[in-house]
Formats: C-alpha cells, structure tokens, sequence
C-alpha cells in the first residue's frame, strides 16, 4: 500500500464547511511534492452525498465515515470513529483545516493513537526528504518549522487562508465513494451537545463594508471609541474591534472581527491599536487594502500592512479626521 | 468543587524576542507574565469555588520564573500551588505535558480540571484536551460559561462567527476557557501576604520521568518571519502622516 495523505473534510450539520477546500488544495500540493496518494474522508452520519461533492475534486478516493452517533458532533465520537478507521487504512499524513471544531478532538485523537498534532500551520517545506511545518509563534512575531519525530500517523491542521480554497483542483473524473461504517460502543459518548444558535443580534452586517475602521487594546479607554466612530463615520465605513475590546463590552459581540467573530475581506481596513494577534489576522488578512496605526514598530500587524504608521493614534488618527474631511469636501 | 487550573507563563506582550545560538528557541532574557487565558481559567475556577465552595489547585511547569505565575494565582485566591520545576520540563510538547500533570496529580481527585483555551506563546491550543484523554475524561473547548447541573455541569461552548452551543457533560471533565469569559480580579494587599503561608509542593522531573518519553515533535528552527508584503511606512509629524494617509486613501486605494 502506497503512502497516503488523508484530507479529513469538515461537515457541520450536514453542510461542507468551504475552509475544508483549503485543506484539499494543501493536500493535493503535499501529494504532488511527496508523490503520496492523496484521499479525503468526511465523518457524520449519512454523508455520502457531501462524500460525492468532495468527488469532482482531483481526489483518488472519498471515504464516507458513518455511524448515527457522529450526529451532533462530539469529540468522543469522532476520535473513536476516526481511531477506528486510520487503524485499517493506515494514512500516513492526516490534514485538517484549523477550526474550532478540529481544535475539539484532533488533539485527543492523536494522544489516543499515542502521537501528536503540528496545529494552526500556515505551510510546509520538504527538505531532505523531510517535511517540516511552519507555524507562528508568540502570536505571529516569529515563525517555526517543525518536524515529526515519531511515525506516522501524523497529524496536521492549517490555519484558515493558509491556502486558497479556489485553487483545489477538480479531478478529470469523479472519484470512487466508499461508505466505511465504524462501531462506536454505548457509553463512548459522554457529552450531550444541545442546538448550535446565534448570540447576538446582528444588527450590522461587516462582510457587506466596503470600509472598515477597527480598534484594538491600544484605544485604551471606553470614551476613545468615539474617536474611531469619527474617523469611520468621515470614511463612510463601520466601526469593528478585536475581541478584547468587545470582551470589555466597549462594542457589541457583533463588531468584533476574527476567529470568534466575523471573517472580512473590505476593500479598506485601517486598525488602530490593533497589534495583530493570530485570531484577529485570519479574520481580517484578506482585506484588499490593510492600514495599521500603532505605537509598536514590532508589532506583528505590520507584516500584513500595506501601509504602516509606527505612531501615536490619538496624534494621528484627529488630524487624519480633518484632512479626510477635507478632501471628501472637495477641496 | 475541586478544581485544577493549569497554568503557563509566557513572554509579555510587548517583550522584544531575540533568538538565541541554537536558533530554536528565544533568548529567556525578557519579562515574563501569566498567559492571558490561563488567567481568565483561574478566574471561572474561584468564582466557582465562590459560588458553591470547595477548592482551587493550580499547577504549572516551568524554571523557577514560573513560580511567579503560582504566587499571583494564591494571592488572588487559590488553595495551593503545584509548581513541576525542573528545566528538563520546558521544551516538552503538549503530549508530554499533559503526561506530565497526569502523573503529578495521580493521587488527588479533581471534579473539574481548566486550562486557558492556548498559549499565547506556542498556541497550539492542545495541553487540555491530551490531559482529558490521558485521564479518560470528558472534555469540552472554548468555554464561556459553566453552570453546575443535576447530572453534572452544563458547559457554553463557543463556535465561529458569533455562534454558540450548550453541552450538558458529567464530571470529572477537563474544560478549556476562551478569554473574556468573566473579568479579572486584583490580587488584594491580603490576598498577597496569604499567599506566602499557602502550600506550594516543587515536583521534580524524577518524580514523573517514567510518564514522560521524548518528544514526538521537533522546532527545527525559529525565525523573523519572511514578508510577502510590501509594506510602506508613513513618517513624520502627524499632521504630515495624516496628509499622506489621505493621499493613499484616494489615489492608491480610492475610497476617496
């Protein structure tokens, strides 16, 4: 049996999370540059038809892991499931996009087959023969390439808009869908999850702003929030934040942009304050035009920025206000 | 309640990092502070003890520095302190980590045992759920709320994009606590001088070594990360930046 690699595509009630393309498009780079065999598999309970959507992808083959227990999601089910099956087909790279669902059981799976999981990657290199991972460090301020010192299986997840979702490569013809019922014994499960809901009200939507001005820990104060709703509102942009400021209750849940809150891709970003944290990049990092305003020249925004501003916002950001005034007036 | 508050201490925010000779790891010669969920781990777990009594532990790992991160923990309230001080335990991987607090805890009984949800250092967002597994109890991440229940506890856990979802779970069970969960206490001048008088047992790497193997995943090397931005840096007196900006704004990026 050839070396495999394993894209484990994500399902969330019955609908493919689109992140897990991006995790095709890493596999399908990984097997061209090994020469592994590239397969994926999907984990729920009656998934074949999203097992056939994953298909039209240049794929060797599509496994449907089923049971009726693996609907709702819990990690129980999932580890022993895919325990079960990577006993008997025995891939030899897992890869999985780095959602909050995978973060919830990769690293109990990979402790139950007694090895271990490079998580949030962001690429790889092979280099003698070697694959290494690069993953950042210190909430993005340094970068590691790290490598496996045991045997495989190996486990790897990468992060959100590590690779391009749209460069997954469709197969020339459908791939075969195998259905692989696994057994999962009463008592695995422990956990009883109720309904996924929504929180907050959405009152804004900031995936529809063309122009987004966002503060992060370094607006200090509550009132210095009004100093970013001038510069948005002269812009004719919302206002959005990093997750401490709305944890502080300064902005509402539905202003905050990152992991735990909203993906953006404006066609203006401008953070002020912001230094950059890991969580906040991946829900901003595809912004067409990305400013940063902040008192640290090291901090990890400015390897994102197109424009940069290693400064005091509160000297910056009310003459900016004016002069943004003035030429939308006209003169 | 007994509960378990794991704990890390991490490089602060703002420390410049150099690397050192070997290129795999940073210099030690920063400042150093508790990792930011951990401290909000240890918030949840005094207020539950404040709610329905019993007590909290923390633990950690870490040179003689990390004992810093234990003393802030007692003097906020916690019981007592476990500190695994040895140098052979910094480097170690979650996998082993977790083996590591496994074998340091064998003889207590915890209901509840938190983590911060990662590290801001290594973020690899593990140690929790290994130490559920090695333990062979159940687990939920990402928490934002706990609440006790007839059959256990009923968890908050938080989802992408704003979504949330309740998980009812029996205990002992490892949870893993998302930052902003609740906000955080000062130590108080009291709370400081108690700290002193609190049990604090030192574990020695001799003392958990057969739990323990080597690491089953390797930093081959660190490093200022490559840019593939090119990023143009505005400078002078504001008035002057702000013009600038302006300038971008409309002809580069025409919002203008």
């Amino acid at each position: 049996m050839s070396d495999s690699i394993l894209v484990v595509v994500e399902q969330r009630e019955g609908k493919l999370n689109r992140v897990s393309w991006e995790t095709l498009t890493a596999g399908q780079a990984l097997a061209a540059e090994t020469g592994w065999t590239l397969e994926a598999a999907i984990v729920g309970s009656a998934v074949a038809d999203l097992g056939n959507e994953v298909a039209a992808k240049k794929v060797a083959k599509v496994y449907a892991v089923e049971s009726p227990n693996l609907e709702p999601y819990t990690p129980d089910a999932f580890s022993a499931a895919l325990k079960q099956f990577i006993e008997s087909k025995q891939p030899k790279l897992m890869l999985m996009p780095h959602t909050y669902q995978v973060r919830d059981f990769i690293p109990k799976l990979a402790t139950a087959m007694g090895r271990t999981a490079i998580t949030d990657c962001i690429g790889y290199k092979k280099e003698g023969g070697k694959l290494l991972f690069t993953r950042q460090m210190f909430q993005g301020k340094l970068a590691a390439d790290v490598s496996f010192s045991c045997d495989a299986p190996w486990f790897v997840t990468f992060q959100n808009g590590a690779f391009r979702g749209d460069k997954a490569e469709a197969g020339a013809s459908a791939a075969p869908v195998e259905t692989v019922n696994v057994q999962l014994a009463d008592g695995v499960i422990r956990n009883k999850p109720q309904e996924v809901f929504k929180e907050a009200k959405q009152a804004v939507d900031l995936t529809q702003a063309e122009i987004i001005v966002s503060v992060g820990r370094g607006i200090k104060e509550q009132k210095n929030i009004e100093l970013a709703k001038q510069l948005a509102e002269a812009l004719g942009g919302e206002l959005a934040a990093s997750r401490p400021i709305c944890d502080s209750g300064w902005l509402p849940m539905d202003r905050q942009i990152g992991s735990s809150g909203q993906t953006v891709a404006p066609k203006l970003y401008l953070a002020l304050g912001i230094s950059g944290a890991i969580q906040h990049i991946v829900g901003m990092k595809g912004s067409r035009t990305i400013i940063a305003i902040n008192k640290d020249s090291e901090a990890p925004i400015f390897e994102i920025a197109d424009y940069a501003v290693v400064g005091n916002l509160f000297d910056i950001v009310p003459p900016l206000i004016e002069e943004v005034k003035k030429a939308k007036a006209g003169s | 309640m007994k509960i378990l508050v794991c704990m890390k201490q991490v490089p602060q925010k703002d420390a410049p990092l150099k690397l050192n000779e070997s290129g795999a790891w940073i210099r030690e010669d920063v400042s150093y502070e508790v990792n930011e969920p951990d401290a909000y781990a240890l918030e949840e777990a005094l207020r539950q003890k404040e709610k329905h009594g019993g007590e909290v532990v923390v633990i950690t790992s870490g040179p003689a520095r990390a004992q810093q991160v234990l003393r802030e923990a007692l003097a906020k309230g916690a019981d007592r302190a476990i500190h695994l001080e040895d140098n052979a335990f910094v480097g170690l991987d979650a996998l082993n980590t977790g083996r590591a607090f496994a074998a340091a805890i064998k003889d207590e009984t915890f209901d509840l045992i938190f983590t911060g949800l990662q590290s801001d250092d290594y973020g690899y967002a593990q140690t929790g759920v290994v130490l559920a597994e090695l333990l062979g109890w159940p687990h939920a991440t990402i928490i934002m709320q706990i609440e006790k229940s007839d059959a256990g506890i009923r968890v908050k856990r938080e989802l992408e994009a704003g979504f949330f979802q309740f998980v009812d779970m029996p205990l002992p069970a490892v949870l893993t606590i998302q930052s902003g969960i609740n906000k955080l206490r000062y130590a108080t001048l009291i709370g400081i001088k108690q700290a002193k008088n609190k049990p604090l047992r030192k574990v020695a790497m001799a003392e958990v070594q057969s739990a323990v193997t080597g690491n089953l995943q390797k930093i081959e090397r660190l490093y200022v990360p490559l840019k593939t931005k090119n990023t143009e840096f505005l400078e002078g007196p504001a008035g002057e930046v702000a013009r600038k900006l302006v300038d971008k704004l409309r002809n580069e990026v025409r919002v203008l």
